[in-house]
């Protein structure tokens, strides 16, 4: 039995910033889906004489990311040239940071486990070269040049694809609460390198290879898994592990060579001329942490102390707009939190995604969820009843006012619950038989169920459920006290 | 004797002359001395027509109303060439315009043409124009310095009263003196680069050539102040034109000592005359040591060429300028610069290259960069004790066309007065102030003013004084062009 090896991971993650506009010059950034390079100005050219302005934005969303991260922040921030060649970046370098980042020595805590960030930093996005199959040219779309990045690298802290993947979901999920990204992979807008070692337990980390742009988190782990096996090959049979760079082929489900460690680029780093540090100040932290929201970890231990069951807890608080959504409607409801949990994730959740809508995009308010539990608690409708009226509540409509309209009211009065109660037990002599016996006292509920589609699901269950179980305990007693 | 850029702007402005008139007159001089002294790369043919459509009351109380000015082919003027003197911009034509530019075009100046430099300003004679080298109208068998020549040139032949150049390590200074007119490179950030073509980012920075320290004042005052897209403009410019009148009783001046050997009997003889002239106005001179200026040149061209290796990577053949073929986009950009650049370009985007790769970055950057934060300290200091600074801008009048074109590093050692200060960030004035007769040619010597950082207007003041005392007779337009 060999001894088993561990791996050892560490991933740098781009996200593009959601600012108004680029990172360094006014042009619009609301690029998505628009004609190809129609939105450039003479930086994203990189047209002679043009000259680079921080956005302020940008570095306002990238200092909010980093107290969530708890980075370490104060301080002086540089930019500098990386000088590289490729049709893709019009100035041919991009402007990046070296050894000042606006960030560094955070953590972002993982199911129990920390997952230490060693530094975020800005930068700008390249271009986007199109190679249309078959045809001997490329095409240049310069919409996504100049485009706001952070760039987070992790310390090598993760010890499988799997987890990798899940810090990823996690760092969108903080990303999205935020605002500071739509984090969206498909979009490309949260795009992952990947770096692997594998070691013996306790040893000392052993040589590792990069695997670079991965756009989707099911890429990162089946890229890592791949190259976790090629490696435990490698060392096995022993042979060592070369450094390299490996690019990913989704398709083929394999990595393929990009280039060996000798082959690794001089980026000429230097300061950027044209950009004066950059102060990041206390008072200007201080000023930017009274926008931080609820983060997710704290928004998840909050709903369990509401009594949200776990899963639940973790599922809601991942995810911005329900938990925002859900909030609201806690807000507005005197019940427990898990009645109005029940309601999103089973049926509104349902019909949302029948409808294809997201719950931010829906007319459904949460004060009107809450109006409809808090209708259904109080018996005044039945929990049928509430149902019903559901999808036009999630159209917009009030449920006050539809109960109102509709003269819908759960029905409690007695005499017309007794009459139903005496015919189904006239109908159901065999049920109640063996109620009343006591040969199967669970039979009671089939009993109601029956009782409440006579009503047509009117009856008030609370109401109905007291008076079905008195009359049958009478029934009962009058047997036991007969010779 | 053509008008002062002030004396036409009064008579403009007042409605007195039509705003087209300055501009057909200066082109109508450039038309006739261009050949003998190639200052234009190209001309505004129309620029007279575009005054005139803006209309006489457009131009009522403007500080430059109609004034011709001509500006150095790497500020982007929109619709026009940029060229830079390089074959890779031959034919770019820029979509905006650089804002200094704009910025004087607003205060009624008429850009009449883009003047001839060294390839992407990179030299000290304008002989590295792909497009042939500019002559000086004192000597037309010398250069006029550069790399901004064609703007000195332009001035110094009587083309234009105004102009603007760049100056990364002397390129305005430089060709001032040598053509024997007033050029001003004003502290870091006092001008927008926005719209500049990079040469060496930290260190360049626009500067106006001029005939008279009036003149220079006003163009400075449309000019300054800061550029919300230029990151490195610096606001809260002073008043030029008001300190024109400050007077100097009381300066104290200091000689910097590194600069007092070696230099032409001429470049002595004026060095005197500049001190005879302040010491009766009421300053009192001295001489102050700047040890560190030893290492400025090769300090300089390290940083420079740095960050021109960079600054000139985006010349790539790809979205404009010149494109050679080649089979894939790593040949088309190599075949595009290797045909584009000139020699001189080339040399230093490899020694730039060299310099800042990796294991080579501390002993040569990162040493240049101390350097020069010790010549900064070294500067301030001298200015604990001095209000200005002075020094030759030149050891030595022009010299003839194609004398150092072989010898890289004697045109390099051209630039030891300039370099020093712009590694400083420091205003400094080329001052026009002597002559030397070489071969039976009247040439032109120029002593430089150097201020503290931020204190530029000073120096219009001492110009001022001197001008007026010396009664404008070393200011003058070349003899042959007046």
């Amino acid at each position: 039995m060999p001894e088993p090896l561990e791996a050892v991971i560490g991933l740098e993650v781009h996200l593009q910033l959601r600012t108004r506009t680029k990172m360094f010059s006014a042009c619009r950034a609301d690029y998505f889906s628009a004609e190809p390079n129609s939105f450039t100005d003479p930086l994203t050219l990189g047209l002679p004489g043009a000259l680079p302005v921080i956005n302020r934005q940008a570095v306002e969303l990238a200092i909010l990311f980093g107290l969530a991260l708890g980075c370490q922040l104060e301080g002086r921030a540089q930019f500098h040239r990386k000088n590289y060649f490729y049709p893709d970046s019009p100035k041919n370098y991009q402007i990046s940071q070296y050894d000042s980042p606006i960030g560094r020595s955070g953590h972002l805590d993982l199911g129990g486990r920390t997952v230490r960030v060693r530094r975020i930093h800005l930068e700008d996005d390249a271009g986007k070269l199109i190679h249309p199959p078959g045809e001997p040219v490329s095409l240049l779309d310069l919409n996504r040049a100049g485009m706001p990045l952070i760039e987070l690298v992790t310390e090598p802290d993760l010890t499988s694809p799997l987890e990798a993947r899940d810090f990823l979901y996690q760092l969108r999920s903080l990303a999205q609460t935020l605002g500071v990204s739509d984090a969206n992979p498909e979009e490309g807008k949260m795009r992952a390198d990947v770096n692997l070692s594998l070691r013996a337990p306790g040893a000392p980390l052993g040589t590792k290879v990069e695997i670079k742009n991965l756009n989707s988190f099911r890429s990162v782990q089946r890229a890592l898994e791949y190259q976790t096996e090629v490696q435990r090959r490698q060392l096995r049979s022993g042979e060592a592990v070369r450094q390299a760079t490996f690019g990913w082929d989704e398709a083929a489900g394999r990595t393929y060579l990009l280039r060996s460690k000798e082959q690794e680029a001089d980026y000429r780093y230097f300061p950027e001329p044209d950009l004066p540090p950059l102060a990041i100040t206390k008072p200007w932290i201080e000023k930017i942490r009274a926008r931080l929201p609820e983060l997710p970890s704290a928004k998840e231990a909050r709903y369990l102390a509401l009594g949200v069951r776990a899963a639940e807890a973790a599922l809601l608080s991942q995810s911005p707009d329900l938990s925002s959504f859900l909030d609201r409607a806690i807000a507005a409801y005197p019940g427990p939190a898990q009645t109005l949990v029940n309601w999103l994730l089973g049926d509104v959740a349902g019909t949302l995604t029948a409808s294809g809508i997201e719950i931010a995009a829906s007319p459904l308010r949460p004060e009107h969820l809450a109006a409809l539990a808090a209708l259904v608690d109080r018996g005044e409708i039945s929990g049928k009843m509430a149902k019903e009226l559901l999808p036009e509540v999630m159209e917009g409509g009030d449920p006050q006012e539809l109960v109102a309209a509709r003269g819908l009211r759960a029905v409690r009065d007695e005499t017309t619950l007794t009459e139903a109660i005496e015919a189904t037990l006239r109908e159901q002599r065999e049920l109640a038989e063996r109620v009343i016996s006591g040969s199967n006292p669970k039979a009671i509920h089939a009993l109601f169920g029956q009782v409440m589609r006579r009503t047509g699901g009117a009856a008030q269950p609370e109401r109905l459920r007291d008076l079905l179980r008195a009359r049958l305990e009478r029934l009962a007693a009058e047997r036991a006290e007969r010779p | 004797m053509p008008e002062t850029a002030l004396q036409l702007a009064a008579r403009v402005g007042r409605g007195q002359l039509g705003p087209a008139e300055p501009a057909a007159q200066s082109l109508a001089r450039i038309r006739a001395s261009d050949d003998r002294l190639h200052a234009f790369l190209s001309l505004r043919e129309d620029a007279p027509e575009r005054a005139s459509r803006l209309g006489r009351s457009a131009f009522l109380g403007l500080p430059l109303a109609g004034v011709p000015v001509a500006i150095k082919d790497n500020l982007n003027l929109v619709g026009t060439v940029t060229s830079c003197g390089s074959r890779m911009l031959a034919n770019y034509r820029s979509p905006y315009t650089a804002t200094v530019v704009e910025r004087l075009e607003r205060a009624g100046a008429v850009v009449v043409g883009k003047t001839n430099l060294d390839e992407f300003a990179m030299g000290s004679s304008t002989e590295n124009s792909a497009f042939g080298a500019t002559r000086n109208p004192w000597d037309l068998g010398r250069v006029p310095g550069g790399s901004s020549g064609g703007s000195a040139a332009a001035v110094a032949g009587g083309q234009v009263p105004l102009a603007l150049g760049s100056d990364t390590g002397g390129s305005v200074r430089l060709p001032a003196a040598f053509c024997g007119v007033l050029g001003f490179k004003p502290t870091y950030g006092r001008l927008s680069r926005y719209g500049l073509v990079a040469f060496a980012s930290s260190l360049d920075q626009v500067g106006v050539l001029a005939r008279s320290s009036a003149d220079l004042a006003a163009a400075l005052d449309v000019m300054c102040g800061i550029d919300p897209l230029d990151s490195t403009s610096i606001d809260h410019p002073p008043s030029f034109t008001a300190a024109l009148d400050l007077g100097i009783s009381g300066l104290r001046v200091g000689w910097i000592r590194q600069a007092l050997r070696g230099n032409h009997p001429a470049v002595e003889r004026a060095m005197a005359t500049v001190q005879q002239v302040l010491e009766a106005g009421g300053a009192r001179f001295g001489e102050a040591d700047l040890p560190t200026l030893e290492a400025a040149v090769p300090a300089y061209y390290l940083i420079a060429d740095s960050e021109a290796s960079s600054n000139l990577a985006r010349y790539d053949g790809m979205l404009y300028g010149l494109r050679s073929g080649g089979s894939d986009y790593s040949a088309v950009m190599a075949e595009s610069r290797a045909e584009g650049f000139g020699q001189e370009v080339k040399r230093r985007v490899l020694m730039g290259t060299y310099a800042l790769s990796s294991g080579y970055y501390d002993a040569y950057y990162s040493k240049a960069m101390r350097v020069r934060r010790l010549i900064a300290r070294d500067f301030a200091a001298a200015f604990g004790a001095y209000d200005l600074l002075l020094c030759p801008t030149a050891a030595e009048p022009a010299f003839p066309i194609g004398e150092r074109s072989a010898d890289p590093l004697a045109m390099y050692r051209t630039d030891v007065y300039t370099v020093g200060i712009s590694l400083a960030g420091l205003p400094a004035l080329s001052l026009p102030a002597g002559y030397a007769q070489v071969d039976g040619k009247q040439l032109p010597v120029g002593i430089q003013l150097i201020a503290p950082a931020l204190r530029d207007e000073l120096i219009l003041a001492v110009s001022q004084h001197f001008e007026r005392v010396t009664e404008g007779r070393f200011f003058g337009i070349a003899p042959g062009f007046a």
